[in-house]
């Protein structure tokens, strides 16, 4: 810029590119927000699921907005070990009885937080999860304990409609 | 550069080259002088040029056959394969024609890194060259979701959850990037858009990169100036097009060995099952082309971190002309950094297979060190090299090196010829 005073001229150019910069945001705002989930990926928020089948040490895998739901009716070992892990021991640190509110039951989100894989049912050093992508083991209530996964995978919200059926979302 | 001014011939060429001087351009592009000591290594450039193309005409045609949808993506593509009049040989062109094009780039940016092409004056064509690459990858990496096979779908999953790495608003990015909760069939139609779109962008970007190249003119493999005016260069055409042609035969009959007798050795078998959002394949693999960048991912044990460092690894060849401090360009006159970069090429090649296997044990030992020494090389070595290294002296002009007037320059020629 010279060090000349500036004028009125000086001023309009200035205004003017603001004004424009102003609406070109609101133009491209559409554009970018059009990639955003649209109102009918967004209706498919819950899934109501029948777990009256499940035996002790069963799990399934029901899909939820397109990712995959592990359900698992653990077993009373399972239960205990999960539940002796001490909380210094855990790379992302939650009380088992916060992610299980019924003990018996595990609902999670069958997704490695690492770069989202679906990590394999009863594998690994912790007896509970094992993502095949890049190495990370889960124990018995989900919780990241080896590889590079940052956190334990996600509880998503979830109800007992009655004793036998599960609404997830 | 064309040294003289050029006027076309007939009264027509006079008259539309006065309104619109394309004849001056082509003219130009004929006559335009190039360094007579060239070798095959330079001939890359027009093999790119051909990958592209043939990647826009089959890409186009496949297109007319495609189906963006979740539902019909895989049926359309085995639809291609078997009904549609020479279909699987246009599909096999476009899928080893990715491979061959990363292939041609590689031996490119090689070519470059040992001849000093990257250096002062020739910085912005260089930049220009990575910003084709990055978008290489962009329209590989989009192309092979297109198929919806598990390949597709799992490569999509983790490319695009690369993203959610970046504190605070990564998981917004990536529910974006989808345009759901999960790769689904917005993403599918998504990418097909953008992967259209790409080699266009590219295209606009190569003509960028020629016009770079045009204003200092071709590095040479002695990597002085050229001097003017001398013999030391020879017209495009016809000494160029016909070496580049002869070239580029060889390296299509690569190609066709590729597309007639192991189509499907570079891709992978699961993706010739369709996409499940319950199943991830046992092992997740990229494309041949991107494994070097992966097992720098996972090498690193931090998620965030590994991100950073893989992307890193591409853009620090950006800043390449800036940290190599030699003056001298071709590896030929520099003994020490002549070593250090069959050492590179070595620590990439060994990057390449350790992404290929399991990041476990040994592999990831040797990943790691292997990585580390990759900044080692960019950060450390070429900074300090460029300060350090004795050269052997340069020969006076290219006339010269090519007829070996100095006894250095036997020496050096001596050298080259084994690299070749």
């Amino acid at each position: 810029m010279s060090d000349k005073k500036p004028e009125r001229r000086d001023f309009l150019f200035t205004a003017s590119y603001a004004v424009g910069a102003v609406g070109v945001a609101a133009v491209v705002w559409p554009l970018v927000d059009q990639m955003n989930p649209d109102a009918s990926v967004k209706a498919l928020a819950s899934t109501e699921v029948d777990v009256s089948s499940l035996k002790p040490g069963n799990t399934i895998t029901v899909l939820w907005r397109g990712k995959p739901v592990f359900i698992r009716r653990r077993t009373q070992e399972e239960i205990a070990e999960a539940r002796s892990v001490k909380m210094e021991d855990l790379i992302h640190p939650e009380k088992d009885e916060d992610r299980a509110k019924n003990p018996e039951w595990l609902v999670m989100l069958g997704v490695c937080t690492h770069l989202g894989c679906v990590p394999l049912n009863d594998k690994g050093d912790y007896d509970g999860w094992f993502c095949p992508c890049h190495g990370s083991h889960y124990d018995t209530s989900g919780r990241i304990r080896k590889g590079p996964a940052p956190w334990n995978m996600e509880v998503p919200k979830y109800e007992f409609v009655n004793a036998n059926t599960i609404k997830i979302g | 550069m064309s040294d003289h001014e050029y006027t076309p011939k007939s009264k027509a060429g006079r008259w539309f080259n006065d309104r619109l001087p394309l004849l001056t351009l082509a003219n130009h592009l004929t006559d335009y002088p190039t360094p007579k000591n060239l070798n095959y290594w330079w001939t890359f450039g027009g093999i790119l040029t051909f990958c592209l193309i043939t990647q826009i005409v089959t890409g186009l045609t496949l297109a007319m056959h495609y189906i963006a949808h979740a539902d019909m993506a895989f049926e359309s593509v085995e639809h291609i394969m078997r009904d549609v009049n020479y279909g699987w040989l246009i599909r096999y062109i476009h899928a080893n024609g990715a491979s061959m094009f990363f292939l041609a780039v590689y031996i490119h940016i090689f070519r470059s890194l040992f001849y000093g092409s990257y250096k002062s004056p020739r910085e912005i064509i260089w930049i220009i060259g990575i910003i084709i690459y990055l978008l290489m990858m962009a329209a590989a990496f989009m192309g092979y979701v297109l198929p919806w096979g598990q390949m597709s779908f799992w490569g999509a999953t983790v490319i695009t959850n690369l993203f959610s790495a970046i504190p605070l608003v990564g998981e917004g990015i990536v529910t974006w990037l989808w345009g759901g909760y999960s790769v689904d069939n917005p993403t599918l139609t998504r990418f097909f858009t953008l992967h259209y779109l790409i080699p266009f962008l590219i295209l606009g970007l190569v003509v960028l990169h020629i016009w770079a190249l045009h204003v200092p003119g071709n590095n040479n493999p002695v990597g002085i100036d050229i001097k003017k005016p001398s013999k030391d260069t020879v017209p495009f055409h016809p000494y160029i097009v016909i070496k580049d042609g002869f070239a580029l035969l060889m390296f299509m009959i690569v190609f066709a060995f590729f597309v007639f007798y192991a189509p499907n050795i570079l891709g992978h078998a699961d993706n010739y099952i369709e996409a499940n959002p319950l199943v991830t394949p046992a092992h997740i693999v990229p494309e041949w082309y991107l494994l070097p960048f992966y097992a720098i991912l996972r090498s690193v044990p931090d998620k965030l971190l590994g991100v950073v460092a893989m992307l890193s690894a591409i853009l620090i060849l950006a800043v390449l002309p800036w940290l190599d401090t030699s003056k001298i360009r071709s590896a030929v006159f520099r003994p020490l950094y002549k070593q250090f970069y069959w050492i590179l090429v070595a620590d990439v090649l060994i990057l390449g297979y350790m992404g290929a296997m399991p990041a476990e044990g040994l592999y990831l030992l040797i990943a790691r060190v292997a990585t580390a020494y990759y900044f080692l090389h960019f950060l450390v070595i070429l900074p300090v090299l460029g300060l350090k290294e004795r050269t052997i002296p340069l020969p006076l002009s290219i006339t010269e090196s090519v007829l070996g007037g100095s006894p250095n320059m036997a020496m050096a020629k001596k050298r080259e010829s084994k690299i070749e």
